[in-house]
């Protein structure tokens, strides 16, 4: 006969675990990554791969050796850092700099606050954020997509629409002219004329940019199992989306030829990535839902005024890392409803 | 480029200017004129902020003496257990009064309840605290006075003087006890008392609080005292009482003669620190006189190692 | 079908695991001995009113309640006062009971021990109240709150709605679902009693609709009788606390340190009408109850109608004994159940079902670190924020405990149940709730 165990209640489990949590995102981010590799060929599957193997060595050895404490790399969350880093990178990153990312990523965002659940920034924005600023030149000169396996991934580089358009605007020059007539660039000696993809190529993510950001219907696809499995909840992807679409609408609505349209602002850049993967990371965002709504609209407010007035072409990962800053102050300000509060009688 | 420069100086020497006068008169509206022997008062205190005082701080107990001194000229309750009567006596000369000797104190575990002793009756899950291991239920050895090893004390210990025996799941308190009172606070059960420190650290006490009738109580522990009173009898200075079939030594009183020691029939009562007892009573005697000593003994030994690890 | 009404804020759906929801109640035979606590009701322990060595019969009071809220206690069996002690109860602590060795099964004279259905309810308002106070009745559900103080309206407010508590949203117990199929017609004039003790002239009779045999059952009960209804409730767990109940069932929600008259509804359980009905009818004291015995690794499971003080050793012979594995004992349900100490404790007013674990189940999950999912605050049924409660209470922040409104919480288990990081919360906000109640009554004895 067994000793009786004697614990508080309750006596049973709903069985959920941070393993399967983890898992269901790297489930869902799978979608984004087949597209990448359709598209990038043997540099994403290599980019993904290390960026992966290396969060999870800094996580293990820092866990082992730092923090001396069990191991915690089956529960899966530095693999999600890891993918999450690498959809943030140009296919054709030199390896040393993911390695450098990626200790950036685990050591820095997240390991020095104690580990998973302790970062109050999304490890993996800290990393692309950390890259971007300190190897500018080598995270913004994104391969040309080629169709996987053709030998031409890799050779062709140029900017993301969102970069060009921003650039193109700046020079003086309409939305609808870059749009139609394409523009005339000296790439590697010869002039080559840069035209911006079509909407359903920058819809199925046959574009120029970072690994993972490319197709939007995949990036939605993962929301929607993500959504399904309950991992994440409406709140922030929509209000984040729905700002931006509202705010970029009403510039749009005052000057159609300074400002691009907002389907373009929902379907190049980090914007479906950000919303659906990265602002949604349960650790950095706000708990109640009226926080997260907060944080949503404020993601989508920062998001475009970095866009179009920054000096970034991309707003998503300052956007985001900016509002995980007030996460704290959010979560304390809005309180979930309690029960009893209203009295509704009748 | 000089002009640049200039601007530079001047505009940001103007705003160190205004800010300086701003901060000067804020700071003479928001004056706080305090006694300067509070500081005084402080600086001679040992700044553990344990609050063994009773005062929140150091800081708190440094405006409570100063208080204390000008309304009622005297020292009398107050007392640092940290620094001791040292610190007390400087304290008490720099307000020019002089303050009353107290005897050093020392935490005392008064539960024998191990592995061994008081065998598990029933697996603890949940959170390594006492106070929820308390309120869930009796506790793993199923005596309700005993220790639940769950080690509150040690949390509440700011001195690092007491941490848990692997082997017998009971606290152990180091020699650099000060006494400051957190772990009896923290204790949900009151099985911490802070008693004398004794001559040469020799202390008698009385290992358990259970105040169950003799049978339930030595039913779930070996060494549990069960109120037979034999102690009681046998003490020559009247300085054991015995309540709710419990003996309960009064450290004042206690003159050490270590006679209850020998008398307890569970070896509820310890020595400590004493020296190794002459054996010329009757053979019948014997074996329950050197048994209490290696279970007092331990403790004191086990108090060495820890230190010895780590420095 | 219209949509089917349920609370507001929060819960969760564990698994129903209704084993014995088809077991007929049967009656445990008399044990040898039984040990009945003197503090079997909240609020102050009652007072023994036998010695060792008297005579009793069924149904005599052993114990009188002496304070506003406490209960007396009647004699489950006929015998000897063998000794009045301290025995291990279910709370893990030894408490004083009063132990009966059983001799025959003679019945207090005044007990009408005949099955026939009195229907007409002869006794007024204030004798209803007295009888339920004198026959020691109180909340079945679990809580174990006099009976005759909630039939004591507070003067000022006033009472509109009983709401009748047959939800059972605990898994794994069917001990009420058993009573509403056996007892319906006991069980509304119950309910018909405490109307007329309420002075209300609507009740409510809520049931999940995982019951639907129940639904439909009482459903042609209640057509004889004016003014009860049943209520079917979607499934979700924790609609037996009363204040999601009325939440459910009328849609008030009773104000956070209120008490549910507040609103004006009066919650009792199922099983407190049906020994309403006894008390207020036969005159019958509450000396038994019907129990669930229950587990995935018990041979069978049942129902049975058990004395008061019956040893659990008993129960859980009668289903085939504790199997080897067997690693914990539950009283109650999984959710809010009390693990024992000891299966050699007495069955009591409030023991609803005794469930056993095996040793895969009774073991925790894994704690690791909390990944700020907010699972927790999403289905806190009171929307409290169980997390932030736990670590402040964690850290000995009481202050902030208390201003997170820890004191609201009713310790459903939905936050630990749900907690993907496996982490005690209920445990520490138990823990911080204790220690603000000190706090509490420190600052109120100033």
């Amino acid at each position: 006969m067994n000793l009786l165990t004697v614990s508080g209640s309750p006596h049973v489990h709903g069985g959920n675990s941070t393993k399967k949590i983890m898992f269901g995102v790297i489930y869902a981010m799978i979608p984004a990554l087949l597209v990448s590799v359709y598209f990038f060929g043997l540099g994403a599957i290599k980019v993904t791969l290390v960026a992966v193997l290396a969060c999870v060595f800094f996580e293990w050895v820092i866990q082992k050796y730092l923090i001396k404490g069990p191991s915690t790399i089956h529960d899966g969350s530095a693999i999600v850092s890891g993918i999450l880093l690498a959809f943030n990178v140009p296919s054709n990153l030199p390896i040393w700099i993911i390695i450098i990312g990626a200790l950036v990523t685990i050591g820095v965002a997240k390991m020095s606050f104690g580990g998973v659940g302790k970062n109050p920034f999304n490890p993996a924005l800290v990393g692309r954020v950390f890259l971007l600023l300190s190897f500018p030149v080598q995270m913004t000169s994104w391969p040309k997509p080629a169709v996987l396996f053709s030998g031409l991934a890799d050779a062709v580089t140029g900017p993301t629409a969102l970069g060009h358009l921003k650039e193109e605007i700046g020079r003086g020059r309409t939305v609808t002219d870059v749009m139609e007539n394409g523009t005339k660039m000296i790439v590697d000696g010869q002039e080559v004329l840069y035209e911006i993809p079509q909407y359903m190529d920058l819809f199925l993510g046959n574009m120029g940019g970072s690994l993972g950001e490319m197709s939007a219907i995949a990036l939605v696809l993962g929301g929607i199992y993500m959504l399904f499995r309950k991992i994440i909840s409406w709140h922030i992807p929509v209000t984040y989306i729905g700002s931006v679409v509202v705010f970029t609408g009403i510039l749009w609505a005052i000057d159609p030829e300074a400002y691009v349209n907002p389907a373009f602002h929902l379907i190049t850049g980090g914007l479906m990535l950000g919303a659906i993967f990265m602002a949604t990371d349960m650790v950095s965002s706000p708990m109640s839902n009226k926080g997260q709504l907060i944080f949503g609209l404020g993601c989508g407010v920062l998001t475009v005024i970095i866009r179009v007035w920054g000096a970034y072409p991309e707003g998503v990962s300052f956007a985001i890392l900016i509002m995980n800053a007030f996460v704290p102050l959010i979560n304390n300000g809005l309180k979930p409803k309690r029960f009893g509060e209203v009295v509704k009688n009748g | 480029m000089n002009d640049v420069i200039i601007y530079a100086v001047i505009s940001l020497s103007l705003v160190g200017a205004a800010a300086a006068v701003v901060l000067y008169f804020i700071a003479q509206k928001f004056k706080v004129i305090e006694d300067p022997k509070i500081d005084e008062v402080e600086e001679s205190l040992p700044a553990a902020n344990c609050g063994g005082c009773g005062f929140p701080g150091c800081r708190g107990f440094a405006e409570a003496l100063v208080k204390s001194a000008n309304e009622k000229q005297s020292l009398d309750g107050f007392n640092c257990p940290v620094g001791g009567n040292d610190t007390m006596a400087t304290a008490a000369g720099i307000l020019g009064l002089v303050a009353e000797e107290k005897e050093p104190q020392i935490a005392v575990i008064r539960c024998s309840g191990s592995c061994e002793n008081a065998p598990k009756k029933i697996n603890y899950d949940g959170p390594a605290t006492c106070a929820f291991a308390h309120s869930l239920s009796s506790g793993e050895s199923g005596c309700p006075y005993g220790c639940l090893g769950c080690g509150d004390c040690v949390t509440a210990c700011d001195f690092d003087a007491i941490y848990m025996d692997e082997e017998t799941g009971l606290p152990i308190v180091k020699d650099n006890c000060v006494a400051c009172g957190a772990c009896v606070t923290a204790c949900p059960r009151d099985i911490i008392e802070l008693r004398n420190k004794g001559k040469k650290d020799r202390r008698i006490f009385v290992s358990c609080i259970n105040q169950e009738k003799g049978g339930p109580a030595k039913k779930n522990c070996k060494v549990a005292c069960i109120g037979c009173s034999k102690c009681f009898k046998v003490c020559p200075f009247d300085a054991i009482t015995m309540n709710n079939n419990l003996a309960y030594i009064d450290y004042e009183k206690c003159k050490l003669c270590r006679k209850c020691v020998v008398e307890c029939p569970t070896k509820a009562i310890h020595e400590l620190n004493f020296p190794p007892r002459k054996e010329k009573k009757a053979p019948a005697d014997k074996p329950a006189k050197p048994a209490p000593k290696p279970v007092a003994e331990k403790p004191a030994e086990k108090k060495e190692e820890p230190k010895a690890e780590k420095e | 079908m219209s949509v089917l009404k349920t609370f507001k804020i929060g819960g969760v759906h564990p698994p129903e695991c209704k084993y014995s929801a088809g077991e007929a109640i049967k009656a445990l035979e008399l044990p040898k001995q039984v040990t009945i606590p003197i503090a079997q009701s909240l609020g102050a322990p009652s007072k023994a009113v036998v010695a060792k060595g008297d005579e009793v019969k069924v149904g005599q009071l052993i114990a009188k309640g002496e304070a506003f809220i406490s209960s007396n206690i009647h004699s489950s069996v006929s015998g000897k006062v063998l000794k009045l002690d301290e025995v291990l109860d279910q709370s893990g602590y030894r408490r004083p009971c009063i132990i009966i060795n059983v001799d025959g099964d003679e019945w207090d004279e005044n007990i009408d021990r005949s099955t026939e259905l009195k229907k007409d309810i002869t006794a007024t308002k204030e004798e209803i109240i007295k009888k339920i106070q004198e026959m020691g009745i109180v909340g079945l559900g679990g809580a174990t709150f006099p009976s005759h103080v909630k039939l004591m309206v507070p003067d000022g407010k006033k009472a509109e709605v009983l709401v009748i508590n047959g939800v059972e949203c605990e898994p794994y117990l069917t001990a009420d679902h058993r009573l509403m199929l056996e007892m319906a017609d006991e069980m509304v004039i119950g309910i018909q009693i405490l109307m007329k003790g309420l002075d209300v002239k609507r009740a409510i009779v809520g049931v999940e609709n995982n019951k639907p045999d129940v639904i439909e059952h009482l459903n042609n009960r209640v057509k004889d009788y004016p003014g009860i209804e049943v209520c079917a409730l979607k499934v979700q767990y924790p609609q037996g606390g009363e204040k999601q109940l009325i939440d459910a069932a009328i849609g008030r929600q009773v104000p956070s340190g209120k008490l549910p008259i507040e609103v004006g509804a009066v919650v009792n359980n199922v099983g407190t009408a049906f020994a309403v009905y006894e008390a207020v009818q036969k005159n019958k004291p509450l000396i038994d109850r019907v129990v669930t015995v229950t587990g995935k690794n018990l041979k069978e499971t049942g129902n049975f109608m058990v004395r008061i003080g019956t040893s659990v050793n008993e129960l859980i012979e009668k289903v085939g004994g504790l199997p080897e594995d067997t690693a914990k004992v539950v009283s109650g349900g999984p959710m809010m159940g009390k693990a024992l100490n000891s299966t050699d404790v007495p069955v009591v007013k409030g023991t609803s079902g005794i469930l056993t674990f095996e040793e895969g189940e009774a073991k925790r999950v894994e704690t690791t670190n909390c990944i700020r999912c907010a699972k927790c605050i999403t289905v806190c049924p009171m929307g409290l924020e169980p997390v932030l409660i736990a670590q402040y209470a964690g850290n000995e922040l009481y202050e902030n405990v208390e201003a997170e409104r820890a004191m609201d919480c009713i310790e459903c288990g939905s936050c630990s149940y749900t907690c993907p990081a496996g982490q005690p919360l209920l445990d520490y906000i138990r823990l911080g709730k204790y220690k603000v109640g000190e706090i509490i009554r420190n600052r109120s004895k100033k």
